[in-house]
């Protein structure tokens, strides 16, 4: 019956409280009233406090006024006889225990013990929220598991870790079952743990939930352009958009697991558990059930992702390695490889090209010379991927496109590391994976599998053959390479003015829903991912799905780069919330931002111009905020004059804010971002006209704060100093 | 029959009888055969060429004299009752209004400004301006704007926009959306005067805009308002039946309907000197317990104990045990100032619009309730010293026996707390079968139905065990909560489906709403069910149905009729209105589907009222398309990002 879960949850709620409580006064104690408080580099503050309240928790004084409202929200326990209903208290109680135990964690990074410690992460910044935000933006990962206890054994935790990985699922780790905690098998079998593999361990505590809920909060933030304090918004937003569920291995569960349970369940999340407790069946608060228990572990995570409502289509794929996101991010340490391919002095490629109908065979995998088990191991292995391709809608155009996902479909597979693209790939193969089975052949299977599934609209045909041998590759590289140089000129020659399409992407709009990107030959996605090509091929493959054409129609205005038909599509598109767009301005109507941005630009009045900072750069920036805060300025489909999100390839297009002066007008951005830009920046600074520009730029080295960079552009002469006021 | 088996009323009356005190029921006896015209509504008294009678089976009249037959006869006479069941439910929603504007401007000592939420809400609904803005202001306002609602000049009622759309269209296409209501009150009278409307259909329009007019109008507005200033109800533990009079305290019952004089005297009796002055005569201490609608009023805002219903307030001064019967108006019966003369009740009219010959009047004024209260206190207090020890009965002692306060509101927060308040499980979990529909039952008891028989008691068992969740107001609540149904305990006694998700939310099956005013609780809870999504688009859609099964007062026709108006299923108990009229009998039952997409039904055997409403239930299931098994629907990405409507920002 559910009042027992419900009279648990209701306790653990008041010990949550009260622990805080003890917790926060002992941090007053040490640190004072007044003393900062705050999970690392996130500029949305104790995140389910802010998305929920609104209250921007910034001292330890605000904390005891949260902790207040969080114990004013404690109901009375249900009564033994004649009970009044109770789940309403239930859920309060939930979220009351998750105010209270972001407060605990907070004062934990104050006063210790610290969250990262050995194994355990502690709270996820705000970087890698929007790096793996776009994950679930793209569907990659429908959602993720809060794993709460432990497996009856290691090899149970790993085949349940394993499972969920294949099933794309992020695996957040939380809380242990009679001081073992999933994590802790885990790594006792060794298993890669990490944002990158997906198994993501935050704290041995039950309070540690609260990072992968206030996760959730966040992105319903970023992404979802939900407004603080509208809380109702933001956990509907968790409810439809991230598939997330309460996973609870163990022997028992306490009151404390209950309440955070309960606090789950107001985001849609239910709880389904191995263990023997009373379930909650009824629908409404979640999709299906909310509470499933006695399952069985072995069937445990099909459960979950059955009452969790969620449809996971896997490829089966042909080979002895399990297949999926997740191993995308694992990496081949040097002792761990069976083989590597390319590197420095060993000629390698991978090189699609389309081909006639009569010239391909669907299906054909050939390996020309040795294969895995006739290699010796070690590295200096020379390789050649030559995938040839027909499709009734193939067009060259997509031959770079379809090339470019082959470092996505090829990692993703357990035990295959993969590295660089065309002539400077760099993979590698795990002893592990050999052991299994796995051979160069598998390669093939692969790239068939998935180049059929997932350009299937485009592609009738797949063939891909291997060559081992050095003598070939080195042959074929030249035929390629010049294939590859075409390529580029092609593209090169490719102006906005050339084209009478561009394209949408409204990919991000299932967590953004006002944003749009419109993406030109000159001006990529934001994200960076989606170039002019992209759009193009994504309309082929789904003519429904989120890269649109849009033709641009009259010119509304050259200078700022309107036109009627993309300021029609943007009114339409956006929910009728904007109703202009420039491609070229920074303030005049600037685009839109999703939150997947590689890069932010923002004004610095003073010096007339914009910085530029990038997503990697998480130190403070001469506009006075971080790259996380700016992010929470520039998200959400708002348009912010004088704030633009970006891809790092628009700043060495020609159409760079060319309505604002253009890439004169950068001043500041961090030394990496110059460096990684390198050659692209100066030539196009060139092209413009620019002296020596990149050199004027300052970075972090040289300026920190905006007077410090205006002191710099007058040492150098920027050439910003004679260009006419921004506004 | 057993002695255990007895219910509290059957023993009160086992020993009225005894006493040789006179009930209603002796008093129903006495009139049988009660007059036959009258009974089929063929008997008309509007104007001195009658009283005309017209004969329903042989020779006799067709036509009264002035040529009006039959169904003129029936509609005229069923237009009258709901014009005047609109008049009581809204002259008390006058009153409250009124209460709410002196309220505000500080004339009202006692009196003060509860729910502040809930009063931001009607002034939105109201197009009252909030921001920037003091509380007084704004509920003077809002208070005013009620006011208006009784006699603008022009114009529909505010809240009829609650609705949902296609309900807004239905009443604007067939012309039935009330306007003031004062003027459909008069225009019902105007029209059924002798040469008015004498065309049936055109008649019964008027009885649906003029119940409608008490629904959207005279109930919500006392509901909304009473809320303001009383508090919205939230679930309370509750005590019900006679027991609840204490044998060693001064006893105090507050019997009629407006809760303003009881949420006065409950005020009064806090203060510590009362209890001294209790003290002072040997008492123990002091009760206020609630009877009929006031019982119903002060049990889900504050679970004062509720010593019965409408058929009991003979019974309440039987127990010898009342000091004082303080009454308000509606459903007061005159017999009780001859049943007071039994005992040393002291019986006390509060409102100079309704004495009773025999009863003290303290006259109750908004500007001084307090004192008014007061003094009635005191009354009781000094009367218990004459209180006749030997003719103290009271049936048995009451535990905490139901739980009641389920407010629209509290619905809401019950499904989801205050995060996720919303009708989304409820909608679910009738999607999904576990609950196959919600019946509301509401209204009075009856004499005509043996005391011991409890019909509605029976009925609803029957509904709960078949996984049908029930609502209860008025009087048919009363019975409900004696008879043991309101307590969580109950979810025992359902089907599967009903009692997972009793389980799993804590409620009792049947939830108590309210006063017969709180019908418009029913109304909202309705509305906001279809706006929820996925049992159509209008209350016509929703598997839902109404019934009274012991229905008494002009009250009950006016709340059937704007149920049925407003796309209900309604089945009234024992006999028709409009019996005696086959074309008006139609219309109701059958022709008015056609019109609001719900009719009537009258049904004399009360043991097949539950199979009735639970057919019709079936149907709309079936209707909706959630009769037939589903599939599990799982989410793919494409799939989740349709899930839009609930994510995306409000235009």
């Amino acid at each position: 019956m559910s009042k027992i879960i419900c009279s648990a949850a209701i306790r653990g709620a008041y010990q949550i409280v009260d622990k805080a409580d003890k917790k926060l006064s002992e941090a007053i104690a040490q640190k004072g009233r007044d003393c900062k408080v705050e999970f690392p580099n996130t500029a949305y503050y104790l995140p389910i406090i802010y998305s929920m309240t609104a209250i921007a928790v910034k001292t330890l004084e605000d904390c005891v006024h949260v902790l207040g409202l969080a114990r004013s929200m404690l109901p009375p326990l249900p009564a033994e006889k004649h009970w009044v209903p109770y789940l309403g208290h239930t859920l309060d109680a939930g979220m009351a225990t998750l105010f209270a135990e972001e407060i605990y964690e907070a004062c934990k990074y104050l006063i210790g013990p610290h969250p990262v410690d050995g194994i355990w992460l502690g709270a996820a910044d705000d970087i890698i929220m929007r790096e793996r935000g776009i994950e679930f933006v793209d569907g990659t990962a429908p959602g993720f598991a809060a794993i709460v206890g432990c497996a009856p054994d290691a090899d149970t935790a790993v085949k349940i870790a394993r499972e969920l990985q294949q099933k794309n699922l992020y695996v957040f780790i939380q809380s242990d079952n009679l001081g073992v905690s999933f994590a802790e098998q885990l790594a006792e079998k060794g298993v890669q743990m990490g944002w990158d593999t997906r198994l993501v361990p935050f704290g041995k505590e039950t309070s540690a939930a609260v990072y992968s809920l206030g996760f959730a909060n966040r992105a319903a933030l970023s992404f979802g352009n939900v407004p603080p304090g509208d809380f109702k918004r933001n956990l509907l937003y968790n409810k439809n958009r991230i598939f997330a569920f309460v996973l609870a291995l163990g022997t028992r569960v306490t009151d404390e697991q209950y309440a955070n349970a309960a606090g789950a369940i107001n985001y849609g999340f239910p709880t389904i558990t191995n263990i023997d407790i009373p379930e909650i069946l009824p629908t409404g608060v979640c999709t299906y059930e909310h509470v499933v228990s006695r399952v069985p572990v072995d069937k445990i995570v099909d459960k979950c992702v059955e009452v969790r409502g969620l449809k996971i289509s896997i490829h089966k794929i042909d080979i002895p390695v399990a297949y999926g996101p997740a191993f995308e991010g694992e990496r081949i340490r040097k002792e761990d490889m069976q083989i590597e391919i390319g590197g420095p002095g060993t000629p390698a490629f991978e090189y699609v090209c389309a081909k006639e109908i009569d010239e391909v065979e669907d299906g054909k995998i050939q390996v020309i010379g040795p294969d895995l088990d006739q290699i010796p191991p070690g590295p200096g292995v020379s390789l050649g991927i030559m995938v040839e391709v027909y499709g009734r809608k193939m067009q060259p155009d997509f031959e770079p496109i379809f090339e470019r996902q082959m470092h996505r479909f090829l990692g993703e597979a357990q035990g295959l590391f993969h590295m660089g693209q065309r002539d400077i790939i760099r993979h590698r193969i795990s002893k592990d994976a050999f052991k299994a089975g796995f051979r160069i052949k598998h390669i093939g299977n692969i790239i068939h599998a998935k180049f059929h599934a997932d350009f299937g609209a485009i592609l009738d045909k797949v063939q891909v053959t291997f060559y081992t041998k050095k003598e070939d590759v080195e042959r074929l590289l030249k035929e390629v390479r010049t294939a590859y140089a075409e390529r580029d000129a092609r593209l090169k020659g490719m102006t906005d003015e050339s084209v009478n399409m561009f394209y949408s992407c409204t990919l991000c709009q299932s967590f953004a829903p006002t944003h749009i990107c419109v993406v030109s030959p000159e001006r990529s996605g934001l994200c960076g991912s989606v170039s002019w090509l992209d759009g193009k091929a994504g309309y082929e493959i789904n003519p429904t799905g989120p890269n649109q054409p849009i033709e641009r129609g009259k010119v509304v205005d050259d200078r700022l780069g309107q036109w009627e038909g993309t300021n029609s599509f943007i009114y339409n598109g956006s929910n009728r919330s904007l109703e202009k767009v420039s491609l070229y301005s920074i303030m005049t109507d600037p685009m839109t931002s999703c939150g997947c941005f590689e890069c932010i630009s923002a004004m610095l009045p003073m010096t007339n111009g914009i910085m530029v900072v990038d997503r990697d750069f998480t130190e403070m920036t001469p506009c006075g905020m971080k790259f996380s805060t700016l992010a929470g300025t520039v998200g959400g489909g708002l348009q912010t004059p004088g704030f633009m999100g970006h891809s790092k390839f628009y700043l060495s297009s020609r159409k760079f804010i060319s309505a604002d002066g253009g890439l004169a007008r950068v001043v500041w951005m961090p030394k990496a971002l110059k460096e990684e830009l390198g050659e692209m920046l100066v030539k196009t600074a060139e092209s413009l006209g620019l002296e020596d520009f990149v050199n004027k730029v300052a970075d972090e080295t040289v300026a920190q704060t905006e007077e410090e960079v205006l002191a710099y552009l007058q040492k150098v002469n920027h050439p910003v100093l004679t260009l006419a006021p921004m506004f | 029959m057993d002695e255990k088996q007895k219910t509290v009323d059957q023993i009160m009356l086992d020993r009225m009888k005894e006493i040789k005190v006179e009930t209603m029921y002796d008093r129903y006896h006495a009139q049988l055969p009660q007059c036959g015209y009258g009974s089929l509504a063929l008997c008309c008294r509007h104007c001195n060429y009658g009283p005309c009678n017209i004969d329903p089976f042989g020779p006799g009249p067709k036509k009264g004299v002035c040529g009006a037959d039959a169904n003129t006869f029936a509609a005229r006479h069923y237009l009258r009752m709901s014009g005047a069941g609109t008049a009581c439910h809204s002259d008390h929603a006058r009153a409250a209004a009124h209460l709410l504007v002196s309220t505000a401007r500080g004339e009202a000592p006692g009196y003060r400004i509860k729910d502040v939420d809930k009063l931001m809400m009607v002034a939105e609904c109201f197009g009252v301006k909030t921001k920037d803005r003091k509380i007084n202001e704004i509920a003077e306002e809002v208070g005013e704007m009620a006011l208006m609602e009784f006699g603008k000049p022009y114009g529909t009622l505010l809240f009829l926009k609650r609705a949902p759309e296609a309900r807004q269209k239905i009443w604007e296409k067939l012309g039935i959306a009330p306007r003031a209501i004062d003027r459909e009150v008069t225009e019902s009278m105007h029209r059924t005067g002798m040469g008015g409307d004498q065309d049936y259909r055109n008649l019964t329009k008027q009885a649906m805009r003029v119940s409608l007019a008490d629904g959207w109008g005279g109930c919500m507005i006392a509901t909304e308002l009473q809320d303001i200033m009383f508090g919205t109800p939230k679930p309370v533990q509750g005590r019900s039946n006679l027991g609840v009079l204490k044998k060693d305290h001064v006893n105090i019952v507050v019997h009629g309907h407006e809760p303003q004089l009881a949420e006065s005297i409950v005020l009064a009796a806090s203060d510590p000197e009362v209890e001294k002055a209790a003290k002072a005569v040997g008492a123990k201490g002091l009760v206020v317990a609630g009877l009929c609608c006031t019982a119903n009023e002060l049990l889900v805002r504050h679970g004062i104990p509720m010593a019965g219903h409408m058929t009991m307030q003979e019974g309440a001064i039987s127990t010898g045990a009342v000091e004082v019967m303080v009454v308000d108006i509606q459903c007061v019966m005159q017999a009780l100032a001859e049943t007071a003369k039994h005992f040393h009740t002291k019986l006390v009219t509060t409102l100079s619009k309704a004495k009773i010959h025999g009863a003290e009047h303290v006259e109750f004024e908004d500007e001084h309730a307090l004192e008014a209260a007061k003094k009635i206190i005191m009354m009781a207090i000094e009367n218990y010293k004459n209180r006749d020890n030997k003719k103290v009965f009271i049936p048995s002692a009451s535990e905490p026996n139901l739980i009641a306060g389920f407010s629209h509101e509290t619905i809401k927060y019950m499904l989801g707390g205050r995060f996720r308040a919303s009708y989304r499980p409820l909608n679910d979990n009738i999607m999904n079968g576990r609950i196959r529909g919600v019946v509301g039952i509401a209204g009075c008891t009856s004499p005509r139905v043996e005391a011991g028989e409890e019909s509605y008691v029976s009925m609803v068992k029957e509904l709960i065990a078949n996984d049908f969740l029930v609502v209860a107001t008025g009087c048919a609540a009363g019975q409900c909560a004696s008879g043991g149904l309101m307590l969580p305990e109950l979810k025992d006694a359902c089907g599967k489906g009903l009692k997972e998700v009793c389980e799993a939310v804590g409620i009792p099956p049947v939830l108590h709403s309210g006063a017969c005013v709180d019908n418009s609780r029913i109304l909202i809870a309705c509305s906001e069910m279809a706006k929820e999504g996925g049992l159509g688009n209008d209350i016509s859609d929703l598997p839902v149905a109404g019934a009274c099964l012991e229905w008494m007062s002009e009250k009950a026709i006016a709340i059937g009729q704007f149920f049925v108006a407003s796309g209900i299923y309604v089945v009234f108990g024992m006999n028709s209105p409009v019996a005696g009229a086959p074309d008006m009998q139609r219309l109701l039952t059958k022709e008015m589907e056609e019109m609001v997409g719900a009719r009537w039904d009258f049904e004399k055997d009360l043991k097949k009222i539950g199979r009735m409403l639970m057919d019709h239930i079936e149907k709309k299931r079936d209707a909706l398309g959630i009769n037939v098994k589903k599939e599990r629907k799982l989410y793919d990405m494409a799939e989740r990002r349709a899930l839009e409507r609930e994510c995306k920002p409000v235009p």
